[in-house]
């Protein structure tokens, strides 16, 4: 019994660790800039076509597909933010959502045009498949290693936040953007590559999600709910938000799915509506 | 591809004037009267690929068989009803039938989708062929309903009796929570128990659901000789990968199903993770015969190295069934008159030999028992044994 | 949430109508005539258009964002179709049974929705869509889950017009239904009522101090806006005569949020006109391309918020304020 409570609580944040690394991004988006970028699953789901597109068509191994696919979704996302996204910060929420929604579908049909409408998929190396077996237990490889790869990046962004001149420049930003400016930061800069940034991890984590969360064209649309979950749970802006709420999820989800087949999906909206009820600024949210 | 928007406000609107003045134009004398037929498929959308499926093989049909039949030019309809809404359908079937004047209407890839659109084919009485949804009760909704595609109760039934008699004794059975799933999982107890099997276990895992891994380790921990599965055309894979990481296999458990969970479409990036499971189902792109094998062949041609699935011979059949019923009525397109004309056909389809029963309009045809297997590299679902002449049970 | 750029000055709610109103609506009955291939999708753009001016009254007027606007919807389309299903198929009481559905799911929630900040009640309402959803499929014995309500049939509207394949009554039935719930809206937002709705968006700890009780008035003009999406469902349910669960699904309420910014908030003919712009051109989009169809539509709604702040009608208004500067 306790056997099996180990192994619940391991997938949930095996399975939160991933929430996590794809939905950090749209926290620190709508923190930062006071912008929702529903978009925010279609660089997640770049990502995971050039992870799957390397591997498939150019042979490149798994764990160094990883990097290009951050890489491939940062590049769009800078690229994005210069002509498209910077115009609109001043523009209201609603409208910032229609122009999101309408990249997701944008980025909908052109996955479909690239690569069809089925599920694509990626073939793990040897030492991720199969399972690690401690003290009795079996944990899955792949998550062991998907826990692993968010205290890496957990860890990386708080040293960048906190021992950085970049890192301090972007707190300043969050707090003030406008006392941050006349203080002669750079704050169109900070803005350009905290987007980056966030799409780079989103696409990270699209391309460590295809072997859990799938891949195909409807993904952006598929998770849209999940990763404004970890956002809004934890209150946008704040890392260390984002990592309970996502945790949380994971753990709910997985223990719900385990303990109570029947209740379905229940679980997670009555979550969700009570913290959000709760908590309305979020977990960690400042509330304003 | 066109490009009917340009950046400039005025001219979107000015387009859009001149698209609905356009879409207004009669559409007038169109050579000899042509057999129209109005395909409504989910193109966009969670269900677009039984949509590819469906038009490519109705496509490659026509360029095998000709665009003519019984001296009538056949002119194919395409629409898009995005595979959610069935007020979306509906309205398309009406317009198909109210302006397009189709002769028959075809596709349709989910049951409500289906039922939302059966009560047009009634009104006009137009046949109405259903290419891919699979519940049971379809054809009862309309005389105007033939079903091309397979029912799920159909092809659950042989692998519960096969599981019965190989010393599975124990089963855990997981299937989505909506009406197919149901069904599955309905027909599978009844006909497990009834040879002797038990049911330990029925978990119903969520429409939308990210992660099976809780639900299969659920399964694990129930100790079964096998799971028996049910997901939607799609999920296959995600169940696929969950069961070989959980090391479910390494415990003892088999998985069965039927074959959506090996769907041919999906099966190559599988890979070794499905071999050994068995399933049961109307069509392998594996079928060992030469209708399938041209079939096969021609379809990975034209499409890009795709395998067929078994939406494709649900489309593919369905045109031959209209093809074969305007060539019995000598060309005539009265619909009552093809509806008679498509009851009792026979035909030998890629899949194997298959009919129209006269009284339920339903398919009736042969499920096979298949292993998933390497052969030449890549997996494919391997037939090893078969069941003649199956009807929907529930008829 | 910024507010939208300013809507229309307010009216007396007893306000006539002005001639760009009649010649909309002049134009809705033309449209009958003028497009009769085109009378199905005709009526369900009004459908839609009415779903959305439902949105409007709390969105654009007292600044509740909602997600899960399509728990009304829905609660409306399976009372009008149970209704039928077990036996009682009369169209209009039929109406009044979807509205009251709306109502009570609309009162029952509103509890949980007026507290809160945007994003609070963005998850709130989106949470309550999604239980409900689910709830219905579980509810398969009542609802007929994913498979579908079927088996709805209507009597004909008034003992007389039955409900033809070509739309014709389904058309005239839903633009009399809309027309009258539109004025209706017309009338509560250009009430004192209204206006004190306006002064909660701008600023709701300031109302109070005028002595409007924010949190009535925020219920009050929820379960008003439940009721008449309720309706909207009714008809969808009377008109399609089938009842899907998607009109419970989160993909309904976005795409609503869709049509009434891309119309324009706050000013209720946005929903109308966003309503007939975004499904005429996603009908003749996928007409033109079933599959890939979506890329235009999403570009579409990307040049539009490029180059129209507030949407079509917004950016109409900032069009005609243009032309008037330069004739000064």
């Amino acid at each position: 019994m306790l056997g099996h409570l180990v192994g619940v609580l391991f997938d949930g944040v095996a399975y939160g660790s991933l929430l996590f690394v794809i939905s950090i991004g749209l926290s620190v988006t709508m923190g930062l800039m006071n912008f929702v970028n529903l978009a925010h699953g279609a660089f997640a789901m770049l990502g995971g076509y050039a992870c799957a597109v390397l591997m498939t068509r150019a042979g490149v191994p798994f764990l160094a597909t990883l990097p290009l696919a951050f890489a491939a979704a940062a590049a769009a996302g800078i690229v994005l933010e210069r002509t498209l996204y910077q115009r609109l910060y001043r523009a209201t929420h609603l409208e910032q959502v229609m122009f999101s929604i309408g990249l997701v579908f944008m980025a909908v049909a052109g996955a479909t045009w690239a690569f069809g409408p089925s599920q694509a998929a990626v073939r793990l190396p040897g030492f991720l498949r199969g399972q690690v077996h401690v003290a009795g237990l079996d944990f899955g490889a792949y998550r062991v290693f998907l826990i692993g790869v968010v205290v890496v990046v957990t860890i990386a962004l708080h040293l960048m936040l906190v021992r950085t001149r970049f890192g301090a420049q972007v707190r300043a930003s969050v707090d003030n953007a406008v006392a941050a400016a006349g203080l002669g930061i750079d704050v169109n800069r900070v803005f350009a590559v905290t987007f980056a940034l966030g799409s780079g991890l989103a696409g990270l984590g699209g391309a460590l999600g295809i072997d859990v969360l799938g891949l195909d064209p409807t993904f952006p649309l598929k998770y849209m709910v999940y990763f404004l979950l970890v956002v809004a749970i934890g209150g946008a802006g704040t890392i260390k938000g984002g990592l309970v709420a996502a945790m949380v999820l994971g753990i709910a989800d997985v223990a719900g799915k385990y303990y109570l087949p029947q209740a379905g999906a229940f679980i997670i909206y009555v979550l969700m509506v009570a913290l959000m009820i709760l908590f309305p600024a979020g977990l960690y949210g400042r509330r304003t | 591809m066109n490009r009917p928007i340009t950046t400039a406000r005025r001219s979107i609107l000015r387009r859009f004037a001149a698209g609905v003045l356009l879409g207004l134009l009669p559409l007038t004398a169109l050579a000899a009267d042509p057999l129209r037929i109005g395909l409504i498929l989910p193109l966009t959308g969670p269900f677009a690929s039984t949509g590819k499926q469906i038009e490519a093989a109705v496509r490659l049909y026509s360029a095998k068989n000709g665009d003519t039949v019984a001296g009538r030019k056949v002119q194919l309809i395409v629409k898009d009803d995005t595979g959610v809404a069935p007020e979306t359908t509906k309205r398309i079937a009406q317009e198909l039938v109210v302006q397009d004047k189709v002769n028959v209407l075809a596709g349709f890839g989910l049951t409500p989708l289906a039922l939302a659109a059966a009560p047009v084919a009634t009104e006009a009485k137009i046949p109405m062929v259903v290419m891919a949804a699979a519940t049971s009760i379809i054809p009862s909704k309309s005389p105007m309903i033939v079903r091309s595609g397979f029912t799920l109760p159909q092809i659950t039934g042989p692998i519960a009796d096969w599981a019965a008699k190989n010393r599975i004794k124990r089963v855990v059975t997981m299937v989505t929570d909506y009406g197919p799933g149901i069904d599955a999982e309905k027909t599978f107890i009844a006909r497990f128990k009834a040879g002797g099997g038990e049911v330990v276990e029925s978990i119903r895992t969520p429409l939308r659901n990210p992660d099976y891994a809780p639900f299969l380790q659920r399964a694990k921990d129930a100790k079964p000789d096998a799971l028996f599965v049910f997901v939607p055309s799609g999920e296959g894979l995600a169940v696929m990968k969950q069961f070989d990481d959980r090391g479910l296999k390494q415990a003892g458990i088999r998985l069965i199903g039927t074959g959506d969970v090996t769907d041919d479409d999906l099966l190559e990036n599988m890979g070794a993770a499905a071999v050994g499971v068995i399933t049961s189902f109307h069509y392998s792109a594996a079928h060992d015969s030469p209708e399938n094998k041209a079939y096969v062949d021609a379809f990975t041609r034209a499409n890009n190295g795709m395998r067929p699935n078994f939406h494709s011979v649900g489309g593919y059949d369905g045109m031959n069934l209209i093809y074969e019923a305007v060539k019995k009525t000598g060309g005539t397109a009265n619909g009552e008159a093809l509806v008679e004309a498509m009851k009792g056909l026979k035909w030998v389809s890629p899949r194997g030999p298959m009919a129209i029963d006269p009284a339920s309009r339903d398919v009736v045809q042969t499920v096979y028992l298949r292993e998933v297997k390497i052969v030449n590299g890549k997996p494919w679902n391997v037939e090893f044994d078969k069941v003649e002449n199956v009807r929907d049970p529930g008829n | 949430m910024t507010s939208a750029p300013a809507p229309d000055a307010p009216r007396l709610p007893g306000a006539r109508w002005s001639a760009p109103e009649i010649a909309f609506w002049l134009l809705a009955v033309a449209a009958f005539f003028a497009f009769p291939a085109y009378r199905v999708l005709g009526s369900q753009i009004l459908i839609t258009g009415l779903f959305a001016v439902t949105l409007d009254l709390i969105l654009g007027y007292a600044g509740i964002v909602s997600l899960g606007h399509a728990a009304f919807f829905g609660a409306g389309a399976y009372a009008a179709g149970l209704l039928t299903v077990h036996g009682w198929g009369e169209p209009v009481s039929g109406l009044v049974a979807a509205g009251a559905a709306g109502a009570i799911v609309g009162y029952a929630t509103s509890f949980l929705v007026v507290r809160g900040a945007d994003l609070a009640r963005l998850m709130v309402t989106l949470g309550i869509g999604l239980l409900l959803y689910e709830a219905a499929n579980k509810a398969a014995f009542v609802t007929g889950g994913v498979d579908g309500l079927s088996g709805v049939s209507m009597w004909k509207l008034f003992g007389v017009f039955p409900f033809d394949l070509a739309g014709n009554t389904a058309y005239l039935y839903s633009l009399a239904v809309l027309f009258v719930l539109f004025a209706l809206a017309r009338r509560i937002v250009n009430s004192p009522f209204g206006l004190s709705l306006r002064g909660i968006r701008e600023n709701g700890r300031r109302m109070p101090a005028i002595g409007s009780p924010v949190a009535r008035r925020l219920i009050a003009i929820y379960t008003i806006s439940a009721a008449m999406a309720g309706v909207a469902g009714g008809l969808l349910a009377q008109t399609t005569q089938f009842v899907g669960l998607d009109v419970l699904s989160f993909p309904r309420s976005a795409d609503l949020m869709i049509v009434l910014v891309l119309g324009g908030t706050g000013r209720l003919y946005g929903g109308l006109v966003g309503a007939a712009v975004f499904m005429i051109a996603h009908h003749l989009l996928s007409d033109l391309n079933p599959v890939y169809w979506q890329f235009w539509l999403g570009l579409l709604l990307v040049v539009v918020v490029m180059f129209a702040r507030g949407g079509i009608l917004g950016g109409v208004d900032a069009l005609r304020r243009r032309s008037r500067g330069a004739s000064r």
